[in-house]
């Protein structure tokens, strides 16, 4: 007969690759990402009395990973500048879009440039753009498109209200949206050129 | 005319992240398909917006090392 401890841990290995999905890219680093999910896993035990929902076990799981990762980093003393910009659309990034850029309604939907720009993109160039988000930013966007998480589970998990999730969503895509146009012309995409094809 | 007119292209733009996340009621939902039905700019955008979700919700999570396995299940016989 299955105790708690044997339900437990059979939850915790069911959602073991998307853990260390995420914690590689809040780290940036694999022996890092480790450790932070061996520590998230202890403290998600130390704290099961918490768990209110069976179904919230993904939220609370990825809450503990993305808060001990925040205070492992405050311990290490280290504390990016990019933290400031935490909700005050500094850089204005939401608005940012590579379809404005490249759209020209005249062409026919089909091998469209902004539909070429996105069969252009290698998977270097995503893995690169994320990591090169701010965090704040970036664990939004992973959660989200990556991981597929709802808004209401990024809320939890994140502790913010949902509008707050919807509003870092749209400038943290707008972010990414910007990196991924530098990335990409870095690599010599090809700019439209005036006046359509 | 209330309840199906045409919501228009801002309207839409801005409700377009989270139909496709899903996050939309239904009568919002229709009112977006609706606009996007007869407006190929905004057709065009979901389409980007959706194919770019779908790249990275595709990104390969790697597997998990076979060392950080056998690292929780020690962590989990200490429970």
């Amino acid at each position: 007969m299955a105790t708690s401890k044997d339900l437990f841990a059979a939850r915790v290995l069911a959602i073991l690759g998307p853990l260390h999905g995420v914690a590689r890219r809040l780290t940036k680093n694999d022996a890092d990402a480790e450790d932070l999910v061996a520590e998230t896993i202890s403290r998600a035990w130390r704290a099961r009395a918490s768990l209110a929902d069976g179904g919230a076990f993904r939220a609370w799981m990825f809450r503990i990973l993305n808060n001990t990762f925040l205070s492992e980093r405050r311990k290490a003393s280290v504390r990016p500048r990019e933290e400031l910009l935490v909700d005050e659309g500094i850089e204005d990034d939401g608005r940012f879009s590579i379809f404005e850029r490249l759209h020209q309604p005249v062409l026919l939907w089909f091998a469209t440039p902004e539909q070429q720009f996105l069969d252009s993109l290698l998977r270097e160039d995503l893995d690169r753009a994320l990591a090169a988000l701010p965090e704040h930013y970036r664990i939004v966007v992973v959660l989200a498109d990556v991981e597929g998480l709802k808004y209401g589970e990024i809320a939890e998990t994140l502790d913010i209200p949902v509008g707050t999730v919807r509003s870092r969503l749209a400038r943290a895509r707008g972010a990414l949206q910007r990196t991924l146009w530098d990335v990409a012309q870095a690599r010599g995409v090809q700019r439209p050129r005036a006046g359509g094809a | 005319m209330p309840g199906h007119g045409d919501i228009g292209c801002e309207e839409a733009l801005k409700r377009l992240l989270a139909l496709i996340d899903g996050e939309l009621s239904e009568e919002e939902r229709d009112d977006v398909q609706r606009h996007v039905r007869i407006c190929r700019s905004c057709f065009s955008r979901m389409e980007f917006e959706r194919r770019l979700k779908q790249r990275l919700s595709a990104l390969p999570a790697g597997d998990v090392p076979e060392a950080l396995r056998r690292r929780i299940d020690d962590v989990i016989k200490g429970f």
